[in-house]
């Protein structure tokens, strides 16, 4: 059963040179329980899609459904994630969590229920330890758990991940990237994340959507990966099949959208984006690691 | 790169903070430099000062050193402790009398009289202070509420910027002969709770220093980052619980630098208001002194000068030490 479904979605954002679409016809239909990456060059619309099926952001054409009704603004059931972890650094990881459980659970828990919920939430990832700590005094990692730990205890219908572990490094990555598959195991979430990382997106989920690059960018490839669960990134490293569904991903994104070398973007891309044409190069260059590598870095 | 560089820099900074306490070799050029090199300059500046004051003769006689200074510092806690015992002295006799009357008749009315000596330096000084934390309060009350609520409103605050960069700049001096009449004229009352040169004084630095607080907390919440308005966006946050639990703290560290510019700004604006409108505090004391030109009066008002800087400075380490204590944001309690 449909659970979530992108119709037509397209999107215009006002530049000073007119409307800039930047996605366009983005068809997509997510079962419960499912958990989809989205993989893409940078600029090409990823976050947008996140945030339009978040609310932040409104479709121009085409529209979001969750469970038969359509999406018209934000809400808790569509839990985000974001890149920068965006804890209020002027409370402990606990009171980061506690906000988001007053505000959804205002009418159905107690107060020892909540405390209850808010502590069995940050005992999922792990951060039991440093419930009174603020975000600047724990890790980036760290902080990306309790943000993760705030989006589940919002008991999400979905929860949106915007590149969630793009500012960490590879073993810490890797940390959470279990931590994320065991809780993914037990709760059974809806997923939909944002990955610049393809062993990231091979390891992690259902499916796989590659997008075009922008502007009007759209839904190019959907990849099934069809690994059992639960999935061991060691034992994987010496897979054929999970080595097959690295190379289509890589081969979608270098060889059928290589991006357009600089200075060909479009003009509104130039604007918008100034500083991410790293992105890529970065890309390429953690891509170049062997898997042997990694797998003993994760092991370490 | 960057967001990654930004989140690290915090911890940067406590790690440079904890090598500054280690005990090192370090750590006794700090000090030197922490206590040594303030005293030298004061030295230094109490030299010149002295040179300078001897070579200059003005119809009032020398200007005044840091001899005369000290001199007429204490010349001014003595007139304070005669005119205290005075008082008491008044009060006593007042009493007395009375006792007597009432000894007498018991029934007859006795009403004690309020002494009314000339205030002395040490009242003016306390006049100052009330006018100032008053008139401080009142902007800081209508400032944070509204720049709350400019930051979080773009249309408000495209209807009121033009407004705030007008009366911005404007001088006390241009403000006091307006708000005088204007109290005057409004605030009639047989039995006045407040003086009246007290409300004008208090207007005007109202008036004046509520625009750094102002612009600070209006700056301060409009630029809260996309990431925590949207947090409080998911979360469907009502509008009062997003002005209490993300905008108020999130521009705290900015709200206090709009504060402690604000605080100045009141002290400076004070002085000049009560020299020019008369009104009592320190301003007319130095204002008195002029007009009064005896030998003292240049050494006198060096003292109130000396004491208005002194004041001024407590009042920022005061404001200092109250964001330490409320602000999150550590980092920003610096100078
Ligand atoms: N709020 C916005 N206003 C104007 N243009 C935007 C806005 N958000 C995104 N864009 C543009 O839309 C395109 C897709 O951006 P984004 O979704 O952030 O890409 P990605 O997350 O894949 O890196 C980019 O060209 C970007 O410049
Ligand atoms: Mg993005």
């Amino acid at each position: 059963m449909t659970h979530l479904e992108l119709t037509g979605v397209a999107i215009d954002f006002p530049t000073s040179r007119g409307p800039f679409r930047a996605l366009n016809g983005v068809n997509l239909k997510i079962d419960q329980g499912e958990f989809v990456s989205l993989i893409g060059h940078s600029g090409c619309g990823k976050s947008t899609v996140l945030n339009i099926v978040a609310g932040l952001y409104q479709a121009t054409e085409g529209g979001v459904v969750l469970e038969g009704k359509e999406v018209r603004e934000p809400g808790p059931e569509r839990a985000v994630v974001f890149q920068n972890h965006s804890l209020l650094p002027w409370l402990s990881a606990y009171e980061n969590v506690e906000l988001a459980v007053k505000q959804v659970f205002r009418n159905s828990k107690s107060k020892a229920e909540m405390k209850e919920w808010i502590e069995h939430n940050l005992e999922l990832v792990h951060m039991s330890h440093a419930l009174h700590k603020r975000p600047d005094e724990i890790s980036g990692g760290m902080k990306q758990r309790v943000g993760i730990a705030r989006a589940l205890a919002m008991q999400p219908k979905v929860l949106l991940m915007d590149e969630p572990f793009g500012a960490l490094d590879a073993l810490t990555r890797a940390h959470l990237q279990d931590s994320l598959m065991d809780i993914q195991a037990r709760l059974n979430n809806t997923v939909i994340m944002i990955t610049h990382d393809v062993d990231e997106a091979v390891l992690l989920s259902d499916r796989i959507v590659m997008m075009t690059n922008g502007p009007a960018a759209t839904v190019g490839e959907i990849l099934n990966i069809e690994l059992e669960r639960p999935r061991n990134r060691i034992e994987l490293a010496d897979d054929v099949r999970y080595n097959h569904y690295r190379h289509e991903v890589l081969s979608f994104l270098y060889e059928k959208q290589r991006k357009p070398p600089e200075g060909v973007t479009t003009a509104a891309q130039e604007k918008n984006k100034p500083a991410k044409t790293t992105e890529l190069a970065q890309d390429l260059h953690s891509n170049t690691v062997s898997d042997g590598e990694k797998a003993a870095h994760a092991a370490a | 790169m960057s967001t990654a560089s930004i989140q690290s820099n915090p911890i940067k900074a406590r790690r440079l903070r904890l090598s500054l306490r280690a005990p090192s070799a370090d750590s006794v050029t700090r000090i030197a430099r922490a206590l040594l090199l303030p005293l030298l300059g004061l030295l230094v500046f109490l030299f010149a000062w002295h040179i300078a004051a001897r070579n200059i003769d003005t119809s009032l006689g020398q200007f005044p050193g840091p001899a005369q200074v000290y001199e007429q510092t204490f010349g001014l806690i003595a007139d304070h402790n005669r005119e205290r015992a005075r008082e008491a002295a008044f009060m006593e006799r007042q009493e007395e009398r009375n006792a007597a009357i009432l000894a007498k008749d018991p029934s007859a009315e006795v009403r004690l009289r309020d002494y009314t000596g000339k205030p002395t330096f040490v009242d003016q000084v306390g006049t100052s202070l009330v006018t100032v934390l008053s008139g401080f309060f009142v902007a800081t009350l209508i400032a944070i509420p509204l720049g709350i609520l400019i930051g979080l409103n773009g249309t408000l605050y495209a209807a009121l910027n033009p407004l705030i960069q007008l009366f911005k700049p404007v001088s006390p001096l241009a403000w006091l002969p307006l708000v005088t009449m204007v109290v005057s004229a409004l605030y009639v009352s047989d039995d006045p709770m407040f003086a009246k040169s007290f409300l004008t004084s208090l207007i005007t630095v109202s008036l004046c220093s509520l625009w750094p607080t102002l612009i600070n907390t209006a700056v301060g919440v409009s630029s809260i980052s996309q990431d925590l308005k949207n947090v409080s966006k998911v979360l469907r946050l009502p509008f009062m619980t997003h002005v209490i639990k993300i905008a108020i703290p999130a521009s705290i560290p900015a709200m206090f630098t709009g504060l402690r510019l604000s605080l100045g700004i009141a002290w400076m604006v004070l002085i000049a208001a009560e020299m020019l409108a008369q009104n009592p505090g320190l301003g007319k004391f130095v204002w008195d002194e002029f007009q009064n030109g005896s030998s003292d009066s240049l050494g006198r008002i060096m003292v109130a000068v000396l004491v208005i800087g002194i004041i001024g400075f407590m009042l920022d380490r005061a404001m200092q030490l109250l964001q330490s204590r409320i602000s999150w944001d550590k980092n920003a309690v610096v100078r």
